[in-house]
């Protein structure tokens, strides 16, 4: 057990950049994460300050040509969705948590682990580096359609283009890499007793996601070499002129594109779910159905992804079939949202900054996923497909799933983490400063897609219809709210790196949770558990009648529990 | 022993599968889907191009033919090696591994002659729709059965010394199944018309 | 879509517009339920000094009903959003009206240009009218497009009429509509294209049958060659050089 980890205290260098430990790697990808966060959310403020002050130049950034333009969005949109959501949401609190929460000392492959990691950084250094190249950065939109993005005489960023895909490609291989391992060590690394449905919700969502990614991704790596060698060697695969077909790109890309929102969706689902029931004091509603539906989305996410596609040129009869499958999904997503709801329901909550991060999640995703039924309806769709009513809707869902379950899940385990307390005036002065512009932000964004804002448009001054004063106004709030919204994350920064030192020392539960990371102490040393646990029962077992505490530990013993009973 | 010992993680077994099978299986069937996803694209865009016929009719089909001989008999002595280590004869199965291994160098050497071959007589990547596939496909599989030679030939070296052994049956099931991709490109590349 | 936010000014503008609000109306419900369980929740079950929580499976048939109720109904609702949106697409993009009259709409990077085939009904002949960055049309007449792409995926888009296509290089793809309002509304180009994306504006004039004819006498003068103002192959290659050197 421990005895096997027996190993001499490592060095600096070797103990942060050449860790196997889980924990080390986990942080790893916490921090690039955030850093690329601030990154991604640097070049929103930049082409949010073109839209709302447009041809103003932006500080820190100059005037914003349509180059620069077209860069910021690629970039903004490439980086948040494989840098920022991925890295964190699945691999680092995959990577902190799951041999934590089922009892084991680390991951089964540990090699591997800092292999994907590595694998990742590369990914990230060649992206940068994209930056520096002849032409910029690549500037044809993070879903790269071809012919665009296939030649470098159109999208005028021919080395950019080539090293984006290249950046993308190995965060694929890299995510391949740790999805693999996080799965088979839910499998088979489990601690005695720890039966299938007593596995932590968020477990079993970082495993799903893990195995919807590597199922979809395949087919876009396929794609990705095509359009590569597209790009490098003078191929036709998907250029109309040498027997090639666009369209083919756009199947690919959306095949994975699609179930990849699910990817990032169940991580952050299965976040909420372990902290509501913590804040609640509650046993989650429905566990079993909890799984269940997520297995359906799981499953139904492989058969939506033409709604992207409905006015791209497909069989307009194909379109149908798309369209009831996307309104479709929408009923497990809607039920797994409900249980949260009902867990809820005669439960004892507390207000703590990581449950109001939690219900921020559902509040706003729900005016996401609700949003989505106006782009799944294809009639609808004709209308609304590449307007800023679909840039509200998928930022009504990807902003809680990125950021909002993010902030939650880090405010929740930071103590675990680190070993300290966050500061709770700070918590949530930085939770109002971030929801409430948040929604300033976007709601205006539906309003001036239902007005005919298309998407990818530095300057509206040619179009008639959208030079609107009324709708400047509601361009220029939503840059206005987004500034706020970004100041604020400063408090968090703060509030992050001061706790460090000078937070209060959180001890092994200051939560009270059930689940066995919490066992540990915080941060938990190499190895985990000194001695490895037995679990005993499932892992929400909160408002047990007769007993002294309102919840149960999953690796206390019933024997153990005898005394405890109230008279 | 390697340096790091094994974490418990590794050695316990929810599932009844060892993790070492469990994670190459999961390997395999990412793979599948990377190949799964470029087969059918391929066989998508041949359907619609019926002229693609005349373009493969240049691959050279005995050379294909061959390679197929070469890496099933190759697999024959992967399972044979599997055999070896299951009975605890290391340095048995490293010399089957160190053979099959022989039998990607075969596939590998005819590939490259034919390849030869082929670009003399001007049939290069961007040769067309039908050959852009071929290299792509071929040269992706071909990858992957460098890459099976070199980590099975670090499997043997442990082997020979009986350590590691239940990585023998892993890296046969990930060659077992390169050949399998050949299996179907075969028929795909060198002989529908 | 209100009309004080976008014009309708075709048939079927006003279809698309009538399914949005269906679907408003429904989800606008639900959504408010569900978000006023949410804050009703918290507040009636928030922390309070000796009430204990209660300890709930999620087995319980009273309670399991609250939520196999909404799931029914939401699929209830899912079915009519999927017939009716289901209708307005078949109606839009699977079949089209007999044709009025034809114009072929043409993508480039970064222009649209425009060619109707003139008094003897005949593409591709002398009296062709061709025009670059607007599209003169006739109110109350039936059009099918043929859209077309130069070089790489653009997107046709009229809002005024709800209009939307990608136009795909390498093809051909048709639609149609049928402007019911007088005016000049806006072509946008909906498909990222590189640089000039936001450059492709163009406009469509709806003209009554005596205005289009006599924008037909005023700028009959056959337009020289067959390309458009902008060569975009050479004026690419040039930029290209230029971000290169």
């Amino acid at each position: 057990m421990s005895a096997q980890m027996e190993h001499s205290e490592p060095g600096v260098l070797k103990k942060y950049l050449w860790s196997t430990d889980h924990k080390v790697i986990a942080m790893q990808y916490l921090f690039t994460g955030m850093a690329m966060a601030l990154l991604g959310g640097f070049f929103a403020y930049g082409f949010r300050m073109q839209l709302g002050f447009p041809d103003h130049s932006v500080p820190g950034l100059g005037l914003i040509t349509p180059g620069k333009y077209n860069a910021l969005v690629t970039m903004h949109g490439s980086i948040m969705i494989f840098w920022v959501a991925m890295p964190v949401l699945v691999a680092a609190f995959g990577n902190f948590l799951i041999p934590l929460m089922v009892g084991c000392d680390d991951m089964a492959f540990p090699r591997i682990n800092r292999l994907s990691y590595q694998i990742f950084l590369l990914s990230v250094l060649v992206l940068l580096a994209s930056f520096f190249v002849k032409g910029g950065p690549f500037g044809g939109a993070w879903t790269a359609y071809p012919p665009l993005s296939a030649n470098g005489a159109y999208n005028l960023t021919p080395a950019g283009a080539v090293m984006w895909l290249l950046a993308v490609a190995l965060e694929f291989v890299a995510f391949l890499l740790g999805g693999i391992n996080f799965t088979v060590t839910a499998m088979n690394s489990r601690a005695p007793g720890m039966k299938m449905y007593d596995i932590p919700i968020l477990v079993w969502m970082i495993v799903l996601a893990n195995v919807i990614f590597m199922a979809s991704v395949g087919p876009l790596i396929a794609g990705a070499i095509m359009l590569l060698f597209d790009q490098t060697m003078a191929t036709g695969f998907y250029d109309p002129t040498r027997g090639g077909d666009p369209l083919l790109w756009q199947h690919l890309f959306w095949f994975f594109g699609h179930p990849e929102v699910y990817v990032v969706l169940l991580p952050a689902m299965g976040i909420v779910a372990e902290i509501i029931a913590v804040f609640a004091r509650k046993k989650i509603f429905g566990y079993k159905t909890v799984l269940y539906t997520a297995w359906a989305v799981g499953f139904l996410s492989f058969v939506v992804w033409a709604h992207h596609q409905f006015v791209a040129g497909i069989d307009p009869r194909m379109a149908n079939i798309f369209s009831i499958t996307t309104l479709l999904i929408s009923i497990p997503i809607a039920e797994m949202v409900f249980l949260y709801i009902a867990t809820l329901y005669g439960g004892s909550i507390h207000l703590d900054t990581p449950m109001l991060w939690a219900l921020g999640f559902v509040v706003e995703f729900l005016i996401g996923g609700v949003t989505g039924i106006f782009l799944g309806s294809s009639g609808t769709d004709i209308y609304l497909h590449d307007t800023y009513f679909l840039i509200a809707h998928f930022h009504y869902t990807f902003v809680p799933i990125a950021i909002i379950a993010t902030f939650a899940g880090i405010t929740f385990w930071y103590p675990k983490m680190f070993g300290r307390m966050l500061n709770e005036t700070l918590g949530k002065i930085h939770f109002w400063g971030t929801i409430i512009p948040f929604n300033v932000i976007f709601i205006p964004l539906f309003i001036t897609g239902i007005a005919g804002d298309q998407r990818r448009v530095y300057n509206y001054a040619l179009f008639a219809e959208q030079s609107r004063p009324e709708l400047q106004h509601l361009r220029t709030m939503s840059t206005i709210a987004l500034l706020f919204m970004l100041a604020f994350q400063l408090v968090f920064l703060f509030n992050f790196f001061w706790s460090f030192r000078h937070g209060k020392e959180a001890g092994s539960n200051p939560w009270r949770s059930a689940t066995l990371e919490w066992t540990v102490p915080s941060p938990p040393p190499h190895g985990n558990f000194a001695q490895m646990p037995t679990v005993y029962r499932g892992p929400y077992e909160y408002g047990l009648p007769g007993h002294a505490e309102d919840f149960v530990p999953q690796n206390v013993p019933d024997s153990a529990l005898a005394g405890e009973v109230k008279a | 022993m390697s340096a790091t010992a094994k974490p418990l993680a590794n050695t316990r077994n929810g599932t009844g599968i060892p993790t070492a099978r469990l994670i190459t299986w999961w390997v395999i069937a990412s793979e599948i889907v990377i190949f799964g996803g470029l087969l059918a694209s391929y066989v998508m865009h041949r359907i619609g191009h019926p002229e693609w016929a005349e373009a493969a009719s240049h691959t050279n089909t005995w050379a294909g033919a061959f390679n197929t001989f070469v890496l099933l008999t190759s697999s024959l002595c992967a399972v044979l090696a599997h055999k070896a280590a299951d009975a605890h004869d290391g340095p048995r199965a490293a010399k089957l591994l160190r053979l099959t291994s022989l039998g990607g160098l075969i596939f590998l050497c005819v590939k490259g002659f034919e390849w030869t071959a082929d670009i003399h007589e001007g049939f290069v990547l961007s040769s067309g729709g039908f050959w852009s596939f071929y290299y792509t496909l071929a040269g992706l599989h071909g990858l992957h059965v460098l890459a099976g030679m070199i980590i099975m030939l670090i499997v043997a070296a442990d082997a020979a010394k009986n350590e590691e052994l239940q990585r023998v049956e892993c890296i046969g099931l990930y060659w077992h199944f390169v050949d399998i991709v050949w299996i179907f490109l075969f028929p795909l590349l060198y002989i529908a018309r | 879509m209100w009309e004080r936010y976008i014009t309708a000014a075709s048939t079927y503008a006003h279809s698309i517009d009538h399914l949005f609000f269906l679907i408003a109306a429904m989800v606008g419900f639900w959504l408010i339920v569900a978000e006023g369980m949410i804050f009703w929740l918290v507040f009636k079950f928030r922390a309070r000094d000796g009430r204990p929580t209660q300890y709930i499976t999620g087995d319980e048939p009273h309670l399991k009903r609250w939520i196999s109720i909404p799931h029914f109904l939401i699929i209830l609702c899912d079915v009519v959003i999927i017939a009716w949106a289901l209708t307005v697409w078949y109606h839009i993009k699977q079949v089209m009206p007999p044709a009025d009259a034809t114009v072929r709409v043409i993508g480039q990077q970064w222009a649209w240009s425009f060619q109707q085939p003139g008094p003897d009904g005949v593409f591709d002949t002398p009296d062709d009218i061709r025009t670059v960055g607007e599209l003169h049309v006739v109110v109350d007449t039936t059009y099918h497009f043929d859209l077309m792409s130069r070089d790489v995926v653009h997107s046709f888009a009229v809002p005024a009429f709800r209009l939307k296509q990608d136009a795909l290089p390498g093809r051909v793809i048709t639609g149609w509509f049928r402007p019911n309002r007088v005016g000049t509304y806006d072509i946008q180009c909906t498909q990222m294209c590189g640089l000039g994306h936001a450059l492709m504006a163009g406009r469509i004039i709806v003209e009554t049958p005596q205005q289009h004819a006599a924008w037909l006498m005023r700028d009959s003068a056959p337009v020289a060659a067959s390309e458009p103002a902008l060569q975009p192959a050479a004026a690419n290659r040039s930029m290209v050089a230029e971000v290169l050197r």
